[in-house]
């Protein structure tokens, strides 16, 4: 073969290798973008849960006792810095859990005006926040796997995007508002 | 919303996945949200409005089994232009582990993606072998949804990753109000599904039969189902056959009728089930249920609170319990009292609800992070100069235009 013919074939070995690479990238960036939406949402549903609490906390249809416990905890932990978050939305859902541990509870804010509405957005809240988290710590992990892939670290596929950390907390909610958390 | 669904298999053929979108798809538009489905069909399909035909599909050796799927230039083609067209808020794929319309949707797909997990198979070598290139098309799912526990157990041993649970719905109102049937009432005995998919079971309870029959001897069991009905009675005695009566293919409405009629319900099933919806059904019209014990059917039946289980493939057990429920009207009752309250939660207005509550969650964190994703896509000078200098042979092979991917919120 002549020295051409080989160079034809090395420039399009190279071709196939700089496709495959920019593929390759594409689905990295794609992955962090979705874990830039998981966690949009998750921030989102995180906020909204924390609001709603606040909310009741201040309507003065809790006890006193129940409204501080309550708007501390939300307070908290919207408030909190990123690396005590996880930590500030454990203890908050703690708190949720405290404050609705009965039945009672949720029936006597629903009897006040308006205590239907702020306990269905609640319920929504609470079941939204664990959703949202498995979608975000899903996509994490999509991401570190393709990462830890050796095309990626050879070529610096990442670039200098920071390594996705999955978002870990407690986030079960009080059994009161999700009747049918033996399923979910 | 405007919402895309994909359904895999051929709409002209009744199957479970079909069924399912098909309620999802009705409960959604009934909601007053935009629905279009893409399915595969026959040609001269009469279809619903919002179904669209992607064409036939085509039975080929899959898995170990003759799958009739969608594949080739021309679906890819048709399923690009139905996601191009249909400009969807947000998309859900249907079992997008097979090479089906579902895969080849996620390669076109743009958008916020949301996919549904129906089967639970075990780990095949053709599922190992795959991976690497699934993996690449499910990375665009932002959202899985399992259909059970197991389900979703299995998707994540098989592909990683997390999903949330949401039963298949059932419109549990339309079983509970249906009209029972006199002669189909008297000590019956139900069975629903395929006679000759001994998947299903029927030869189980056809072997527990004469025991169940020497102590009820006014017993009668009712088959709704496809298949040979000589066959299926071959292996039991002259005198006992003309105690099953066979109602062949039945229409939804028998179908809630006969539940509501009968005494006993029996899923004998011998596996391959990741859900169960026919024991939701039977629950919902309040025939007492009889289960073999698989995973699924326990999970569905309450863990045996709202149904009863006997242990998978053994006629003498499921004789024993058929035979005790038969003679024990306040053990039925109780069951009916517990199933009713326990099948709301698969109820269509609570599977809506969070089936809603899934595209929502992706829908607003697509929204949520367009300003950050595109400026990240704009600092990726490697992926975006190749990409450039290149973009026919990206396109060429058959996955998304540069553009497509480089916008994955666009």
């Amino acid at each position: 073969m002549t020295t051409f013919t080989w160079l034809i074939l090395a420039a399009a070995a190279l071709l196939l290798i700089a496709v495959y690479l920019s593929w390759t990238a594409g689905r990295l960036d794609r992955l962090h973008s979705r874990i830039d939406a998981a966690r949009a949402a998750l921030d989102a549903q995180l906020l909204r849960r924390a609001s709603v609490a606040q909310e009741l906390a201040t309507s003065g249809v809790l006890d006193p006792a129940a409204s501080m416990v309550l708007h501390q905890a939300a307070h908290r932990a919207r408030q909190a810095e990123e690396e005590e978050r996880e930590v500030a939305e454990s203890e908050f859902s703690q708190a949720l859990r405290a404050v609705f541990a009965d039945q009672a509870q949720v029936a006597a804010v629903r009897e006040v005006p308006g205590g239907e509405e702020s306990i269905e957005e609640l319920t929504a809240a609470v079941r939204r926040v664990p959703m949202a988290r498995r979608f975000h710590n899903d996509a994490v992990r999509a991401a570190r796997a393709l990462r830890r892939h050796r095309k990626v670290r050879l070529f610096r596929l990442a670039g200098h995007a920071p390594s996705p950390q999955a978002f870990e907390m407690d986030d079960e909610p009080p059994a009161v508002l999700d009747d049918r958390s033996n399923n979910a | 919303m405007r919402i895309g669904i994909v359904c895999p298999y051929s709409w002209d053929v009744p199957g479970g996945v079909q069924f399912h979108i098909r309620d999802l798809a009705e409960h959604l538009i009934g909601l007053g949200h935009e629905v279009s489905v893409l399915a595969p069909a026959e040609e001269g399909t009469l279809l619903p409005p919002y179904v669209v035909s992607a064409g036939r599909a085509v039975p080929v050796p899959y898995n170990g089994s003759v799958a009739r799927l969608n594949f080739g230039v021309l679906s890819a083609a048709r399923t690009r232009r139905w996601v191009n067209e249909g400009d969807f808020d947000v998309l859900h794929l249907h079992e997008p582990a097979a090479p089906s319309l579902a895969l080849l949707a996620c390669w076109a797909a743009s958008g916020p993606v949301v996919a549904t997990f129906h089967t639970s198979n075990p780990r095949s070598r053709a599922m190992m072998a795959a991976y690497p290139i699934l993996q690449a098309a499910l990375e665009k799912i932002s959202a899985r949804i399992a259909v059970s526990e197991y389900a979703r157990r299995t998707l994540v041993e098989h592909l990683g990753g997390d999903a949330v649970v949401i039963p298949n719905g059932v419109d549990v109102d339309f079983f509970a109000s249906a009209e029972p049937k006199t002669e189909w009432q008297g000590e019956t005995i139900g069975f629903i599904g395929r006679i000759d998919e001994s998947r299903k079971g029927l030869p189980v309870l056809m072997r527990a039969l004469p025991e169940i029959l020497r102590r009820r001897p006014g017993a009668r069991l009712l088959v709704a189902g496809r298949g040979d009905e000589r066959e299926a009675v071959a292996d039991l005695p002259e005198e006992l056959r003309e105690r099953v009566e066979f109602l062949g293919m039945v229409s939804d409405e028998d179908k809630a009728r006969l539940l509501r009629s009968v005494d006993v319900y029996v899923a004998p099933n011998l596996g391959g089930e990741s859900f169960g919806i026919i024991l939701v059904e039977a629950m919902s019209a309040g025939a007492p249920v009889l289960a073999s014990d698989l995973d699924a059917f326990a999970q569905v039946l309450d863990g045996g609170r709202a149904g009863e289980l006997f242990p998978n493939e053994d006629a003498d057990a499921l004789a024993e319990a058929c035979v005790r429920l038969l003679s024990d009207p306040e053990r039925r009752a109780e069951l009916r009292a517990h199933a009713s309250r326990h099948v709301r939660r698969f109820d269509w207005s609570t599977v809506g609800a969070d089936v809603l509550a899934v595209y929502e969650t992706v829908i607003e964190g697509a929204a949520g992070s367009t300003t950050g994703s595109s400026a990240d896509s704009d600092a990726e000078p490697d992926a975006a100069g190749s990409a450039a200098a290149d973009p026919g042979s990206v396109a060429a092979d058959g996955r998304p235009r540069a553009t497509g991917w480089r916008r994955p919120w666009g």
